[in-house]
């Protein structure tokens, strides 16, 4: 009973990252590709990916407290950072680098800042909500097979 | 299971098939594996494009297909596009979060198989073996359409390099298709027969692609052809089908570096097309360009070059004179640039990256450039501008023979140079297409009194023009230099802008690469190449620009 609970929340919290605009299909893909092989591979991507970004973001930083800001560093920086948002399907996260790609085409440094907070939140946020669900998920058990959101 | 020997497709094909997977990314490098893996394919990854073309290069033969992102912080992606390319005729499909059709156009401009856009879903890796089957049903037409060009061509061996020799070569091209479309029906059988009897890829290792060389310059460029140089090379294990797709690709390569150089170079703001070598800018152009070439003939030639460059750096690369460093980082260069110049600027560009590419080349082991002036001018031929040969180991060769002349600061006549820069414009609609090169090629060429014969010969000043005419023409490398010696004076810029560039911008990565180049074995072996006399001999052997026209052409048209 208890188990189906957790379950059951764990299903509905991923749910509603999707609801959310959090998670979009690559998400999907993850799950798909997690097999007895590789048991907790979502998991491990996410991880790596929090990995990953958390150096992108510390670069992102030194790089916008410069001035002038150099946008073809930051260019680059966010195209990576950008394509390791894709790998997990980050959504928002994803839409406002690309955002802040524009800015730098731009070159609109207030605009590269401003977009550069309200990335990072997006960014702590689905990282806080992710790990609440990979908990819960394990508590509920082995995680549920990918099923597509409603 | 080894698929390098794509005799027969393996039963379960496409399990099994070898994927190099190359990306800076950690997160997508392990999806990808895991999506490939699901694939049944056999996965290596790196994170590193250098790690790659180690990786490559040490077996030769260990994969089928690779996998790259486009955004390295090592290597370019289209670098490695390129390298991987030349170096092991892999198909590559490239990778990227970015879309923009530019990018895209760019990849397949370099030679990519497919653009895959990230987010990746499986099902695009499902299908990526088609690339690899592709390749290899290519390998073997294209074996058979240099067969019969081949055949051509030595049909019209010797024959004057008139515009005459060059329409011949365009009836040739289409009676050659015309042979082939007849023999079209045996295409596949003959597919299913050499595919069976295809024996594992060679691996062209510095030595033999130095022998082969070696050969083609002995042979000389109008006389070149696979048995020939089998012969000559005598290696006992090697086919003449090797020699014949080899020699081809080689060609092609050349023409693709050099199509490269000129894409980098006016996207790297030099457009020299106004400006024939006078313009600074050329120069600057030249170091883009070299840079490119680097890159790309590094591909191809690195067995030579790489390993020339390797030993001119321990030797003098820098201390001696500029030029000599120079040149050997533009060796590479410069062998790309003279593919197809489609500007006359280009053409100035390339001759000058071509002189010094080949001076360092060759001449670098011999220490003085200068002194390799005198055995390498041949007075009497000089440009016999064959519009269409592709110079392209004639650039090679050439270069250190207009390194040498260049050196020696030859005197330029004022209509050389005239001469030089009013070829350029006939370049101007070169193309690509050899056809029109050598359309354009021709109507400089009765500009200028020249010899038909070997365009590469050398150096003869008043011959400039003819040199640069032969720019038009693929492998102008070698006329470059000759052109350039001829023009120092005007083409100050593209001589020592280019010899200073090359020095200037000698890249890091063309070390780097050549040291890779050397695939494991010190350039040493290439010593034996700089041998003087070889040097004399080069301009005749370097490309034989006619062969290499027809065959382009044939393959244009085919």
């Amino acid at each position: 009973m208890d188990r189906n609970n957790s379950r059951r929340q764990v299903a509905a919290m991923k749910q509603s990252l999707f609801d959310q605009g959090l998670l979009d299909e690559q998400f999907i893909q993850l799950e798909e590709l997690q097999d007895d092989a590789n048991p907790n591979f979502v998991e491990e991507i996410v991880t790596l990916y929090y990995r990953d970004s958390s150096r992108l973001i510390s670069n992102l930083e030194q790089t916008l407290e410069r001035n002038p800001l150099d946008f073809n560093k930051l260019d680059t920086i966010m195209h990576q950072f950008k394509g390791s948002s894709s790998s997990i399907g980050a959504k928002k996260v994803k839409a406002e680098s690309s955002l802040i790609r524009e800015y730098c085409r731009t070159g609109n440094a207030e605009g590269c800042r401003k977009s550069y907070q309200q990335m990072k939140k997006e960014y702590v946020a689905l990282r806080k909500k992710l790990e609440n669900y990979f908990q819960l998920a394990r508590q509920a058990g082995p995680l549920e097979r990918a099923c597509r959101p409603k | 299971m080894d698929n390098g020997c794509f005799s027969t497709p393996r039963r379960d094909f496409p399990a099994g098939l070898r994927v190099l997977v190359v990306d800076d990314d950690p997160t997508w490098l392990k999806i990808l594996e895991k999506m490939l893996k699901k694939c049944n394919y056999e996965v290596t990854t790196c994170c590193l494009a250098r790690q790659a073309l180690n990786l490559l290069r040490e077996r030769k033969d260990g994969y089928d297909i690779v996998i790259s992102d486009v955004n390295m912080p090592d290597m370019d992606g289209f670098k490695l596009l390129e390298h991987v390319g030349l170096e092991m005729d892999l198909p590559v499909i490239m990778m990227s979060v970015d879309g923009e059709t530019s990018r895209v156009m760019k990849g397949v401009q370099h030679g990519a198989c497919d653009y895959l856009l990230k987010p990746i879903r499986m099902k695009e890796l499902r299908n990526i073996w088609q690339h690899v089957f592709r390749k290899r049903i290519h390998e073997v037409r294209e074996f058979e359409n240099f067969e019969s060009f081949e055949s051509m061509h030595l049909m019209r061996n010797g024959s004057d390099l008139s515009e005459e020799g060059n329409m011949f070569a365009l009836e040739d091209m289409t009676s050659s298709k015309k042979r082939k479309d007849v023999d079209g029906k045996h295409d596949d059988r003959e597919f299913l027969d050499s595919s069976s009897s295809k024996k594992a890829r060679v691996v062209w290792s510095v030595d033999l692609h130095q022998k082969f060389v070696k050969a083609v310059n002995q042979i000389g460029f109008d006389k070149v052809g696979p048995k020939k140089i089998l012969d000559l090379m005598n290696v006992p294990w090697l086919s003449r089908e090797n020699v014949a797709s080899h020699l081809q690709k080689y060609r092609l390569y050349l023409s693709r570096l050099q199509k490269d150089n000129e894409q980098k170079s006016s996207s790297s703001g030099m457009k020299h097309s106004d400006l024939p070598l006078k313009d600074v800018g050329s120069f600057g152009f030249q170091n883009s360009a070299d840079k490119q070439q680097n890159d790309a003939s590094i591909d191809r030639y690195n067995y030579s070059e790489g390993t020339l460059q390797h030993q001119n750096m321990e030797t003098k690369s820098h201390e001696s004179n500029p030029k000599g460093t120079v040149p050997h980082s533009i060796t590479a260069e410069k062998v790309k640039a003279f593919v197809p110049l489609e500007s006359e600027g280009k053409n100035a560009t390339f001759q000058s990256t071509m002189s010094t590419t080949q001076y360092s080349w060759t001449e670098i082991p011999k220490t003085q450039l200068k002194k390799e002036q005198k055995p390498i001018v041949h007075p009497e031929d000089n440009f016999n501008l064959l519009p269409l040969h592709g110079k392209q180991h004639n650039i090679q060769v050439d270069q250190s023979q207009s390194i040498a002349s260049i050196s020696s600061t030859p005197s330029i006549a004022e209509q050389d140079v005239a001469g030089c820069i009013e070829t350029k414009p006939r370049f101007a609609d070169y193309k690509k297409d050899y056809t029109s090169s050598v359309s354009s090629i021709r109507s400089s060429v009765d500009t200028f009194p020249f010899q038909p014969g070997n365009l590469m010969m050398n150096y003869q000043p008043s011959q400039q023009a003819i040199s640069t005419t032969n720019l038009g023409v693929k492998t102008q490398s070698y006329n470059n230099l000759s052109c350039i010696s001829d023009l120092e004076s005007y083409q100050r810029n593209l001589l020592f802008g280019g010899e200073a560039a090359s020095a200037a911008p000698l890249d890091e990565d063309l070390y780097f690469y050549w040291h890779n180049m050397n695939f494991g074995q010190q350039s040493i072996g290439m010593p034996e190449y700089y041998d003087p006399g070889l040097l004399t001999e080069v301009p005749n052997h370097l490309y034989d620009s006619t062969d290499y026209s027809v065959i382009d052409q044939g393959l244009f048209i085919a």
